[in-house]
């Protein structure tokens, strides 16, 4: 079992949710993304997804577009990404990695050497926004050759007969994007995301993640009650950009970003199962 | 290439998955998915139906003012020396450009679908002033996003746009141009999926915008193989067209690509020169890679960021090009030419000051290629060159070019 499908079983085992946050590689500092993953496990967070900055995040609104702008400027790579993992895995083996971004860098890297210098780094699953289940078979072939899992994403716009090719292709677990958007929108509506958990879960066993609008321990409260697990992205992103714009000192921002994970985590935990 | 292959082998492009060869396809998040289904649907059953076709025919006539004439430029030609040069008029259309061919045949299509917003992304403009034309006759509501650098570059389009009732959004990410409007437009699509018509305005994007602009552009070379023929008794020995997104190109290339005897040449803008770095000529000096929903030739570094562009034209300034084009290349049925800016201004003036037509820059870009190519020929040939677009919107940049101020 891959050690994202385990973090997930265990949850459930304990009758608790998956917090998911987001940061982006190298953003606000190189040296930061690190001691960041592991304040953001220190604090709740069960799988860590990094962001790996792209020149065109067409997917993302302006938190996210900006902070893939300020990695970019401090020169963070898809390959800083791979090092970071490594860097992380010095010292936490168990928290599952997760690369979430754009084809062009991987396709550029080429499947087969990000597949084996990924896997030797140490992450767990990779989600590519722009790569649908139609374009997939190559890059797919590659990370299940080493043993890593594809997340795909399902739209509220996604039919039925998609959702069941979705899932046919998808190991980890399926990320539910909550709302017609950008990343960072704030349009969230837990019943309609509930509706179409259901309408998922019709397809699949597998684990059921809702990124896009939880923003706060009350909206992870909402959608945690029918979800396997939230992400947690622009919010995340915002609360480390305004630390860094404040001025503070690296302590301060990682207890900045903790402090919201934690809030988040206390939210998803009271969450009766 | 051998003759056998040449026969089918255009007509099969796109394949169900949208793909030229390896390039194309549809590489966008899930939730445009459905839409982009929806709207290849509705094309296949429009494209047709005889009704639908009747409607456009009429419009491409009555409103845009085709057929575009077929001018032989009997100064320039002989200025320039060889081959007779004859330029496919696409800035007599109404708007000033090739662009309006799409637009007309899109917000049909959008007409057909019940929307009632459009968005466009625009470079010079010329698209964005397309379509907000084609929306103010439609009643349409019109959101254009055009790079701020752009925005700057190409004011007096702007100004025009906001007569024509469009909104003007400025990008004002990642390099301020046309791929940035690109970006900003998708991200608009994906949240106003519902009720918008995404407008593409190059043979870019996801299946099935490439077949589908290259379908609508296909007029221009269509009209221009009825019109050589009848002015000269056989066909051209070559054709030259600009491509920034290729779309002009297309356009006039696809009804003559079996025709084994016509050579042809896509001009992508050389810049400052493709040594220099700074240019915008993906097949000339790019590699493959996935951008804005297609696989395609880009401008990219070694770790696959889009690189900046630059070109002296804003249509041409974007790091991708029409998936066609990147196999067109590949087969070897299209040689791709860069040509540098000066080169650009010095046969935008020619023409001017020759023919008294004021070329767009992009289409500079295509005569200055034309030049050189008509040099190495005899006056028995001939070569029919897309004036994709009149120049007027250029004026400006012009000036501040020869350090003039109004
Ligand atoms: C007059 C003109 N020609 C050419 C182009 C380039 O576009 P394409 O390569 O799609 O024809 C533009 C784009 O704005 C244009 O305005």
């Amino acid at each position: 079992m891959s050690k994202i499908a385990g973090r997930f079983q265990q949850l459930a085992a304990q009758g608790r949710k998956a917090l998911i946050p987001y940061i982006v590689v190298g953003d606000p500092e190189m040296a930061l993304t690190v001691p960041l993953m592991h304040a953001l496990v220190e604090a709740g967070a069960d799988v860590i997804e990094l962001g790996v900055p792209f020149s065109d995040p067409m997917s993302e609104g302006p938190v996210i577009q900006q902070a893939h702008e300020r990695a970019l400027a401090n020169g963070a790579r898809l390959r800083d990404a791979l090092d970071m993992v490594e860097t992380f895995r010095q010292r936490d083996t168990d928290t599952p990695v997760l690369l979430m971004g754009y084809a062009n860098p991987v396709e550029h890297m080429g499947y087969a050497a990000f597949a084996d210098r990924a896997a030797a780094a140490g992450v767990d699953g990779l989600l590519t926004v722009d790569i649908p289940p139609e374009e997939v078979a190559g890059v797919n072939a590659e990370l299940h050759r080493v043993g890593m899992d594809n997340i795909f994403l399902v739209a509220p716009t996604t039919p039925d007969a998609r959702i069941k090719a979705i899932v046919g292709q998808a190991s980890g677990f399926i990320y539910y994007v909550a709302l017609k958007g950008v990343t960072g929108a704030g349009n969230l509506d837990a019943a309609d995301v509930a509706r179409h958990l259901d309408l998922i879960r019709a397809h699949t066993a597998l684990p059921l993640a809702v990124g896009f609008g939880i923003k706060d321990a009350a909206s992870a409260r909402l959608v945690g009650a029918s979800a396997d697990g939230v992400v947690v992205g622009s919010a995340l992103v915002d609360c480390v950009a305004r630390a860094a714009a404040g001025g503070g000192d690296r302590a301060a921002l990682l207890r900045a970003a903790s402090s919201l994970v934690a809030e988040i985590r206390a939210g998803l935990d009271s969450i009766a199962s | 290439m051998t003759t056998e292959m040449t026969s089918r082998i255009f007509a099969s492009v796109p394949d169900a998955e949208g793909r030229f060869g390896v390039y194309g396809g549809k590489f966008v998040a899930e939730t445009l998915m459905s839409a982009l289904s929806e709207l290849e649907a509705l094309y296949r059953q429009m494209s047709a139906d005889a009704d639908f076709q009747r409607e456009l025919d009429e419009d491409l006539a009555h409103y845009v003012g085709r057929p575009s004439p077929l001018y032989e430029a009997r100064r320039w030609s002989d200025r320039v020396g060889g081959a007779r040069i004859y330029l496919k008029r696409e800035d007599l259309n109404h708007t000033g450009a090739h662009k309006v061919n799409n637009t007309v045949g899109q917000a049909l299509l959008a007409k057909h679908m019940g929307k009632r917003r459009v968005i466009a992304e625009t470079g010079a403009g010329q698209h964005g002033v397309a379509t907000a034309t084609i929306a103010a006759r439609l009643g349409l509501e019109c959101h254009v996003f055009m790079g701020e650098e752009d925005v700057r570059r190409q004011a007096l389009n702007v100004y025009r746009m906001k007569l024509l009732g469009a909104t003007v959004i400025p990008v004002t990410s990642g390099s301020r141009t046309l791929k940035d409007a690109m970006n900003e437009a998708m991200r608009d699509w994906v949240t106003n999926v519902d009720d918008t018509f995404y407008i593409i305005g190059t043979v870019a994007g996801p299946h099935p915008y490439p077949m589908l602009v290259r379908d609508f552009q296909s007029v221009i070379g269509r009209e221009a193989r009825v019109q050589i023929l009848e002015r000269t008794g056989r066909l051209p020995d070559a054709l030259v067209a600009c491509v920034g997104g290729g779309s002009n190109a297309i356009g006039l290339f696809h009804p003559f690509l079996e025709d084994e005897s016509v050579a042809i040449y896509g001009v992508e803008a050389g810049g400052h020169g493709i040594d220099s770095g700074q240019h915008a000529a993906p097949l000339s000096a790019g590699t493959p890679g996935v951008l804005h929903g297609n696989r395609t030739y880009l401008m990219q570094d070694e770790d696959g960021q889009i690189l900046h562009t630059h070109s002296v034209s804003a249509g041409l300034d974007y790091p991708g090009v029409g998936p066609e084009h990147s196999w067109l290349k590949d087969i070897g049925r299209v040689n791709y030419v860069a040509i540098n800016d000066d080169e650009a201004l010095h046969a935008f003036h020619a023409l001017t000051r020759t023919e008294g037509i004021m070329p767009a820059l992009e289409s500079a870009h295509a005569l200055a290629y034309a030049e050189k190519l008509a040099a190495t020929m005899t006056p028995e040939q001939t070569i029919v060159v897309n004036l994709s677009g009149r120049g007027d919107k250029d004026i400006h940049t012009v000036a501040d070019i020869d350090g003039i101020e109004f």
